[in-house]
């Protein structure tokens, strides 16, 4: 790992006035520090942000769930009032990585690196997310821009993430069983205004997968899903699954979710 | 006094291991001690056109840059293979030179070519990185099966074929083909592995210039035998110049066997720079550079019987060796493999023919099992392929091929001296519940799920291992082991041993032995391994030779300490020494029922000082003083163990994903001395073979770059892959050693590969597919029975 300067930010304010092109904000580490000790990345400043006390913490109102950006993935799958609104969330959080990621992890760490394979950028689509930063509100649907990239400018930091709480949910991931990152993760939930389903894994990046959404908001069930043939031409295709072996997973990790909303 | 062995006693290295005690190469940290990092190649083939190290050299800290040229200078000698192979025509396997630090050519990705040795580890990194090295890449060869195709990659080995080996009889094989009713073939691929110890290798090397003495602190499962080939190779110093340490060692499996590039150049580079170097290998170094395990292409054949009586067998394989060949290299794929690839069957005819090829991939070199496991995959495949063809049941056609009786002499090779398949076969379907398989494959096809039920029977070959039989086949040394057992004078006992401990539990173990032997309570019982400027000359620990080779020279050599304890006993005792019995750490002659402990004899053998006027010798005449014996114990044969296991796999064709339901293991490793280190082996073992059936494979893209070289994308597996595993034993004790032992630390990872893929291949209805068994496969493999399935309809 190439040396830093590290720095300790007490608000959002002297974080941002400390970032440069040159800089990173360090949330849990957990893609930071792997990729900096393999040489994948070096900064001449590191922002430390988990002392900024405004930034973690749960908030539920009857319409929404509030999640701060340095709140740990423990905390989420531990927390009752996330169980009780949206538990589909917390058992998210609850299969991401292993303890010791959950123990440093955070949802701001997550959604501002939105790896392709990443748990929670599905989750902001599917719960039609806003993410506040510290200059604005962005929705999700246009937060999640590409691989590893982001409607967030230099500097610009993420404040919370605010959910909206669905009839109901549920998130199904195939984990891919080297990394146990998702081959293919699919979130439907279902809310008043329609039924969204947020795939990861599968493209460059997260999507609500329209044709999917579409057959379950005319009618909301298993068979009506089963036996969908999606394109797989766009589709990822690696060592670990080909592009024709996503489609299929993405329509039997929607049936499973379907099934257990 | 009960015998220990036989006991769970509870393991003395836990203590240590589980409250941070353990001191492994990494923690020890040397005075003035620098740090090294190796520049290493990027590309899979390619010549040096310009090595390039002035500014680098100049950067913050560095102390030394050095490079194949001054290795050369130096004459230095490069890594070696242990086993001389011959070819079928008769000539002598083909192998390159290695140098530690490639010069002119690299071949594959992570060949080291410079060591950096700065103050500090960050410093030799970013030096590291100012090396510039000016390559002609060339065109890699990196698959297994099209290897002799592809460009020569060593100058003079033609078709990259080290050596083309026949073990057998072509001939007899063929009339046994022309007499079949039938012929069963088979084409399978033994998938690469990466052997993923818990501690990545390591070594510090330390020089004292007063004494000229090298040592080199390293990770190693036999420091003995690394001093002796860094020596007579090497050339890094004489053996008496040259101390090697092998401390706590935290897992091997094969791949710290060897002697590295490392070992060798910190070794030397620290009396040039007369300062300690250390080096510790980051994980994906230890991807790329470790040996690696497996990779061969196999196609075989089984003559047959309508009635399922096996009548020849023909065993065709390319080996991959990877860029060199390395000390089991060469030996894994032909005298490892090449017998036991009949299994526990009597076949009258039988050839095993492999051809070793060099490709651009990391050196393939023993690995759990080195060879056996690839055997068994073989025969048990084409067994299990048999038997559904011929319409028999499984387990009935390997009954009607097991030998009548033992010793059973195996078609190509080996005596069998004893062992007894059917009670293990028998007693691992009742285990397993065997007659309950179809009601359960119901109960999964009610929920839309495919079952599958596999069974292996093995046998395999290890203890290795008696000398004059590995000599004659081509090996460079005999694979003795030593002990020596030294009694303090107030009774306490340390034993030495050649062999070597890195997750075998031999501080226990080999108490155990002791002190049933020599009746000395364990906790007084110090088991010294490790070092080789303690002990006697030993050959180290690989090929479950532990208990068998070195375990029996403990035996040995109590029996020795206990010989001249009778002579000194009978001396105080007043009785001639036929007359003195030994039992439960007493001398006792029985007329009069006199007795000294051993621990009186040992003080006695001490001379202690008396307040008596005139010294009485407790000796007897020309006994010399002390107690103190050692053992160079020499295995009349390899040891047996065999069984039968079964596996259950439940599929879910909507994603192929393979469940391991069940498995069960029932093994014969003769007489168990410790049933909880033995399970403990035994689970080990499993995971391994689970983890290559459905889990690990090693992957080169077609350049040569490693594709699975993080745990990312190499697939190690986890404990929540795994069912409880239904373990039993049934026991014939070796007729070829004092205790009745059999080595027990492979046969996990030789039994479950064919066991796993035949219960899966069973449930997709014997389609073959290649390990791993990985969900997409899987997936294919169940669309496409669903389509045969449509048709049939
Ligand atoms: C072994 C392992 C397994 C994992 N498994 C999974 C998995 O199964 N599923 C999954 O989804 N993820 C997984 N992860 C990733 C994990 O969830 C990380 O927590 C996440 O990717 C990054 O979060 P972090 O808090 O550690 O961010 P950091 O590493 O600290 O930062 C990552 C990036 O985000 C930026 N950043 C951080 N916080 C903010 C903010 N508030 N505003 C703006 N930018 C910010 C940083 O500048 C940096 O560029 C795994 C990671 C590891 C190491």
């Amino acid at each position: 790992m190439k040396s830093f300067n590290y720095h300790s930010a007490k608000d959002s304010k002297e974080a941002s006035k400390l970032s440069s092109s040159n800089s990173a904000y360090l949330a849990g580490g957990m893609t930071t520090i792997p990729s900096m000790k393999l040489g994948l990345a070096s900064y001449k400043d590191i922002i430390d942000i988990k002392n900024i006390k405004k930034l973690s913490g749960i908030k539920v109102s009857g319409k929404s769930v509030t999640i701060g950006a340095t709140t740990k993935h423990v905390e989420v799958a531990n927390s009752k009032d996330v169980k009780k609104a949206i538990s589909s969330l917390a058992a998210l959080a609850e299969g991401i990585g292993d303890p010791q990621v959950r123990n440093r992890g955070t949802i701001g760490g997550s959604i501002a690196n939105n790896d392709p394979s990443a748990d929670y950028p599905s989750a902001c689509i599917a719960l039609d997310a806003t993410i506040h930063t510290n200059e604005r509100k962005i929705e999700a649907s246009k937060f999640f821009k590409g691989m590893f990239e982001t409607a967030l400018k230099k500097g610009e930091l993420i404040e919370a993430i605010e959910f909206k709480i669905p009839e109901k949910s549920s998130y199904q991931k195939y984990p891919n069983p080297a990394s146990r990152y998702a081959v293919v993760g699919v979130y439907v939930a279902k809310h008043k205004d329609g039924t969204r389903v947020a795939v990861t894994g599968a493209k460059p990046c997260v999507y609500n997968d329209k044709d999917l959404s579409k057959v379950l908001d005319s009618n909301f069930s298993v068979n009506s899903i089963a036996g969908m043939e999606l394109k797989s031409s766009d589709m990822n295709s690696d060592i670990h699954a080909s592009a024709e072996y996503r489609a299929n997973l993405v329509v039997i990790q929607a049936k499973k979710a379907v099934e257990a909303c | 006094m009960a015998s220990l062995v036989g006991s769970r006693v509870e393991r003395k290295e836990d203590k240590r291991f589980l409250t941070g005690k353990g001191r492994y190469t990494s923690d020890i940290n040397l005075v003035n001690q620098t740090h090294a990092v190796f520049v290493r190649s990027p590309h899979a083939r390619a010549k040096i056109k310009k090595l390039d190290i002035s500014k680098a050299s100049k950067a913050s800290g560095v102390v030394s840059i050095l490079t194949g040229n001054e290795i050369a200078e130096d004459k230095i000698g490069g890594l070696i293979a242990g086993w001389a192979i011959r070819s079928e025509d008769g000539t002598e396997m083909k192998c390159p030179a290695n140098p530690p630090l490639a010069k002119d050519n690299v071949n594959f990705v992570g060949d080291p070519i410079a060591i950096v040795i700065a103050d500090s580890l960050d410093e030799a990194k970013v030096a590291a990185e100012m090396v510039k090295v000016d390559y002609k890449v060339l065109k890699a060869v990196t698959g297994t099966a099209d290897a002799m195709k592809g460009d020569a990659i060593h100058d003079g080995i033609n078709k990259n074929l080290c050596f083309d080996w026949l073990l057998g009889d072509r001939q007899k094989v063929k009339e046994a083909f022309d007499k079949a009713d039938k012929v069963i073939s088979i084409d399978i691929i033994n998938n690469r592995l990466v052997p993923n110890a818990m501690e990545p290798r390591a070594c510090v090397a330390d020089y004292n210039s007063g004494s000229d003495e090298i040592t080199l602190y390293t990770t190693s499962q036999n420091p003995h035998l690394s001093r002796l080939i860094m020596s007579a190779f090497g050339n890094v110093a004489p053996e008496h110049k040259l101390r090697v340490v092998a401390p706590d060692v935290g897992g091997g499996f094969g791949s710290k066997i060897n002697v590295y590039n490392e070992d060798i150049v910190c070794s030397w580079a620290a009396k040039k720079i007369n300062r300690a170097i250390k080096w510790v290998a980051e994980r994906s170094e230890s991807f790329l550079t470790d040996i690696h395990g497996r990779d061969h292409v196999t196609h075989a054949e089984l003559a047959v019987t309508n009635d399922g009586k096996f009548l020849g067998f023909k065993n065709e394989t390319i080996a991959n060796l990877g860029a060199y060949a390395r000390v089991f290299g060469t030996v894994t794929p032909t005298y490892l493999f090449g017998p036991c690839a009949t299994g526990v069957y009597d076949i009258p005819a039988a050839y095993s023919n492999v051809k070793a090829v060099f490709t651009n991939t990391a050196p393939v070199d023993a690995y759990r099992g080195a060879g056996r496991p690839e055997a068994t995959y073989t025969i048990e495949r084409l067994v299990e392929k048999t038997a559904m063809e011929l319409g028999i049941d499984r387990t009935e056609i390997r009954k009607k091929n097991f030998p009548s009786s033992f010793p059973f002499k195996q078609t190509l090779v080996h005596t069998v001296d004893s062992g007894d398949y059917v009670a293990g076969l028998d007693k691992a379907k009742q285990m397993a519940d065997y007659d309950g398989f179809q009601a359960r494959k119901k109960d999964s096809e009610s929920r839309g799920k495919l079952r599958g039920i596999g069974v292996t029977s093995y046998f395999e070959a290890c203890g290795i291992a008696p000398s004059a039989a590995v000599m004659s086949l081509g090996c460079g040394v005999g694979l003795w082991e030593s002990a020596e057992v030294r009694f303090n004078p107030t009774g306490q006992v340390t034993v030495y041993t050649g062999s070597h401990s890195h997750g075998q539990s031999h501080q226990t173990t080999f108490a155990q032995i002791a002190a049933d032997e020599l009746g000395v309570p364990m906790e007084n019982i110090d088991i010294v391994h490790g070092d080789t400027d303690k002990g006697t000359f030993g050959m180290g620990t690989y090929g479950s030779r532990s208990l068998t080779v070195g375990g029996i020279a403990i035996v040995k050599a109590c029996n020795k300490i206990v010989e001249k304890g009778k002579r000194v006993a009978a001396k105080m005792l007043e009785a001639s020494p036929d007359e003195v019995d030994f039992k439960d750490g007493e001398f006792i002659v029985a007329k009069s029922n006199k007795k000294k402990t051993i621990g009186e004899v040992a003080f006695a053998l001490y001379l202690p000082g008396s307040r008596d006027s005139e010294f009485k010798s407790p000796l007897p005449e020309g006994e010399e003083p002390g107690l103190k014996e050692t053992s160079f114990f020499d295995p009349a044969n390899f040891s047996f163990p065999a069984g039968s296991h079964i596996a259950e796999v439940e599929i879910d064709p909507d994603t192929g994903e393979v469940k391991l339901e069940k498995y069960t293991a029932c093994d014969d490793f003769g007489r168990i001395v410790n049933p909880m280190i033995v399970e403990g082996q035994v689970h080990g073992g499993l995971a391994q073979g689970i983890g290559q059936a459905l889990y690990e494979n090693a992957e080169y893209d077609e350049t040569g770059q490693l594709m699975t070289g993080s745990y990312m994308d190499y697939t190690m597996p986890r404990a929540d892959n795994f069912p409880e595993f239904n373990i039993g034993y049934t026991c014939t004790h070796a007729t070829t050693n004092p205790l009745g032992v059999k080595g027990c630390g492979e046969a996990g990872a030789i039994a479950a590969p064919p066991t796993v893929m035949n219960a899966v291949i069973d449930a997709l209805g014997g389609q073959e597919i290649t390990m791993p068994a990985t969900a997409e496969k899987v997936w294919k493999a169940c669309k496409s029975m669903k389509k045969s399935n449509a048709k049939a309809a």
